[in-house]
């Protein structure tokens, strides 16, 4: 069918120009859309592949079937209706995008947060990113046709849920962490229901080990499968659990500490071998070090004193000429809020710095090249890229 | 301020004072002690960055965006890097042209740059000549108004002009529409 290749990243040949040498009139290839609405796809989004026999040779990432243009709504709205939208970037995880930007807000504002408030932030994050891992180790298992993990995850995750609502009122959109600090302190006996849930979580955690990570068939698709390669990291911008399967300490928590976590216990979750398993293990391990992150701050957090700062007048707060970006670490990799402001009452500009924009554009594309289509669901929640954030 | 804070002023004084040798530094903007803003002309950028990446370990390109001051006549363009091991943060901008707005490409010094081009040539109409799918369309498609991340380009305006309530439907009265259901002919 055609000339085999035993080096399989030599194949498909490029021209001079890079694009593929190959006759896509010759009947020998396909186009294949992947997407916009597939189960095996994190999200609605679409990868429009060029196959020949059941290998890739061509990957095109199509964006867009979510758009809204959040960026620009953020413009124009005032500092305090922004809110609404800022937490509508990710779903799964909106309690980043909240945290970015009132941290930018306060800055910019020169708001001091009171103590209280740090100490509860760092938790509403930390339970956000178990949120997040949880509900990717479902889709995980999943993409390798295991459907039970998923339930179980979604069990435990639903019971983080019912801690996020008792805290915020809300389950999914929390809107909880405001400039100034936070809405509420914690609620009487949260800490009891808390542990209760982390107990839990750890209890599936044991059984999604033995049944996802010590399965035969899961083992066989994805260890030395899809690798990130460590040179990749800096042109392509690999951050989080992803750089950090291969073997790279990146951890924003660590290397620029926000919030309390340098009076917490805390170290970089590392993986040698940069394939789909050593990420999905990473990301393992992650859960159980937020769990115990939690249990931390659970302990150490003081029980007084006031959990918002005085703001101005909401409604006609004007903010000094300037500009910022702030940064964090959530389950996907560096989050970012890059906010320009003009002196007026409306931000100038807004700019998300999603993790899943440089993991699901370049880097998926390169990816998915050489790779047997049946694998490509696989890979793609390997990288755990939510569309929203590349397309804000 | 404390030891550390100071000792990320210091650094980052040796760090502009390299880069001020090699081009003309403009505004400063010392944001935090690890994020200072700078402003560069715009042929400086790719230098610039070509020497914070390869002598001062800013390899880590963070974004890639623009801002739109309309009244200036002007685009802001930052470019902001991360340096991992010393924690400290450089945002390159530049002023160009709003009309003519084009700018050199940097995808052959960062791969992930020519997602970050397309999206400002799609959404900003800044031009990035040789950039990889720079003229491919990113998110919107058949998009024919003016680029919808500038800020002349009026959202509710165009929600208006474009999407229409959809007419509603004729109401009925129950009584008379089942007369005449059941009694074509009249009664």
């Amino acid at each position: 069918m055609f000339d085999y290749h035993p080096d399989r990243t030599q194949y498909p040949a490029k021209r001079e120009d890079g694009s593929l040498d190959i006759d896509l009139t010759s009947g020998k290839y396909l186009k294949l859309w992947h997407g916009p609405q597939h189960p095996g796809i994190t999200g609605n989004m679409s990868v429009e592949l060029t196959v020949c026999g059941d290998e890739v040779v061509q990957a095109k990432t199509h964006v867009g079937y979510l758009h809204r243009g959040f960026e620009k709504l953020m413009e124009r709205r005032s500092f305090i209706q922004v809110f609404p939208i800022v937490c509508r970037v990710c779903v799964p995880e909106p309690d980043f995008n909240e945290y970015c930007y009132a941290a930018a807000i306060e800055e910019l504002a020169g708001l001091e947060i009171p103590e209280q408030a740090r100490w509860i932030r760092a938790m509403v994050l930390e339970m956000g990113r178990i949120n997040s891992y949880l509900m990717y180790m479902g889709g995980q298992a999943g993409a390798f046709g295991m459907a039970m993990p998923g339930q179980w995850t979604t069990y435990v995750r639903d019971l983080m849920l019912d801690r996020f609502e008792e805290l915020t009122g809300a389950r999914i959109y929390h809107m909880y962490i405001m400039p100034g600090g936070v809405r509420g302190k914690l609620p009487e006996g949260f800490e009891q229901r808390m542990e209760e849930t982390l107990r839990e979580i750890e209890r599936v955690m044991k059984d999604v080990w033995e049944v996802m990570f010590c399965n035969a068939v899961f083992k066989k698709r994805t260890v030395g499968q899809a690798v990130i390669q460590p040179e990749w990291i800096e042109p392509y911008g690999v951050t989080g659990p992803n750089a950090r399967a291969c073997g790279r300490p990146n951890d924003v928590r660590l290397d620029q500490p926000y919030l309390v976590y340098p009076e917490l216990e805390l170290e970089a979750i590392t993986g040698q071998d940069g394939d789909i398993y050593t990420r999905a293990d990473v990301r393992r391990r992650d859960i159980l070090q937020s769990v115990d992150l939690i249990r931390q701050i659970l302990i150490k957090m003081p029980r007084s004193g006031p959990v918002m700062a005085k703001l101005p007048n909401v409604l006609h707060w004007k903010i000094p000429h300037g500009e910022t970006y702030i940064r964090g670490e959530c389950s996907r990799g560096e989050y970012g809020y890059y906010v320009v402001t003009d002196g007026s009452g409306y931000p100038r500009r807004i700019n998300v710095r999603g993790p899943s924009y440089t993991h699901a554009v370049a880097l998926l594309e390169m990816m998915m090249v050489n790779l047997n289509i049946s694998d490509v669901a696989g890979l793609m929640v390997s990288l755990h890229t939510y569309p929203p954030e590349v397309e804000r | 301020m404390g030891h550390a804070g100071l000792q990320l002023v210091m650094a980052m004084d040796a760090i502009l004072k390299n880069l001020s040798a090699r081009c003309a530094l403009g505004e400063l903007d010392k944001r935090r002690a690890d994020l200072w803003f700078v402003t560069v002309d715009p042929a400086h950028v790719r230098p610039a960055l070509a020497h914070l990446r390869d002598n001062e370990g800013f390899t880590h390109l963070v974004l890639l965006t623009a801002v739109d001051w309309m009244e200036e006549g002007r685009f802001q363009l930052t470019y902001l890097l991360h340096n991992r091991a010393a924690a400290l943060d450089v945002g390159l901008r530049c002023f160009i042209d709003r009309e003519t707005a084009t700018m050199e490409s940097i995808h052959d010094m960062w791969a992930t740059a020519a997602t970050y081009q397309r999206e400002l040539k799609e959404m900003f109409g800044i031009d990035f000549p040789g950039s990889p799918g720079v003229d491919d369309e990113f998110i919107l498609e058949g998009w024919a108004e003016i680029p919808p991340y500038r800020r002349d380009f009026d959202t509710l305006a165009y929600a208006e002009a474009t999407y229409t309530n959809r007419p509603g439907r004729a109401s009925e009265d129950p009584e008379e529409y089942m007369q005449r259901k059941l009694y074509p002919e009249g009664a």
